[in-house]
């Protein structure tokens, strides 16, 4: 499911230097868990996004593996330290291969 | 095709579960083998990780579920009434702060929600959670 894909993203714009904030992240994804028929009984496909990782300045926040029973479009919500100003960046890969990322800078005073 | 409620309720909520829910009658060994994948079939503790999950969900297609798990470097999610128990794994890096994380899961029926941490010094914790489910995956 290439079209219709966006990610959405919740970072403060500025911190205190080490200090934990909360990172919100939401993309639509219809998440086809591959158990459900059409109207006909045939089974639909599964096609999910089936990674979701965080990173900070090339280091590594979260990296989580999503399974057919995370809900239409996943919703994380998790804390990171920042150490220093930077940028997140996020990314979401799909079964079918595609992957989807955004990246959002943080300024830590 | 005339639009019923339960057509209706079918269309709204995905019967998502039906197929592999009814062909498989032995739901909490399916994930008793999970969790034992993953865990190796080391003992587990309880009391050191929280889960935090509705005890009602009206909705089983978007069940809102935490879990905090301090100390932890891996924590995998697993539901004992889905036709695939496995349901999330959280890994955290070094830039994560609280070993914590929230999201919205499928549940196909009322069942337990488990949470299984691998801790910094290679044990495990778990804790679990039963979440009675109003409308599953099966549309009632």
């Amino acid at each position: 499911m290439a079209s219709g894909v966006k990610p959405r993203v919740k970072v403060p714009k500025t911190a205190a230097a080490g200090e934990t904030i909360t990172i919100k992240t939401l993309i639509s994804h219809k998440m086809e868990s591959g158990q459900r028929k059409d109207d006909d009984g045939n089974i639909i496909p599964r096609s999910i996004i089936n990674r979701f990782t965080a990173d900070f300045n090339g280091e590594n926040v979260i990296d989580v593996t999503l399974e057919p029973a995370i809900s239409t479009n996943p919703y994380f919500q998790f804390d990171a330290v920042v150490p220093e100003s930077g940028e997140f960046k996020f990314t979401w890969y799909d079964d079918d291969g595609d992957v989807y990322d955004t990246s959002k800078e943080i300024t830590v005073s | 095709m005339e639009i019923t409620r339960r057509r209706i309720l079918e269309i709204g909520t995905g019967a998502f579960a039906c197929a592999g829910f009814l062909g498989l009658p032995a739901f909490a060994s399916l994930s008793d083998d999970a969790i034992t994948e993953f865990t190796g079939g080391a003992e587990m503790g309880e009391g050191v990780i929280t889960l935090t999950a509705p005890e009602i969900a009206e909705n089983g297609n978007t069940v809102p579920i935490g879990v905090d798990a301090p100390g932890a470097v891996e924590v995998s999610i697993f539901a004992d009434g889905n036709p695939e128990p496995k349901v999330a794994t959280f890994n955290f890096g070094p830039l994560s702060a609280s070993r914590g994380a929230s999201t919205r899961i499928r549940l196909a029926r009322t069942q337990n929600v488990v949470a299984v941490a691998k801790m910094e010094d290679g044990t495990f914790q778990m804790v679990s959670a039963e979440v009675k489910v109003t409308i599953g995956g099966c549309g009632g």
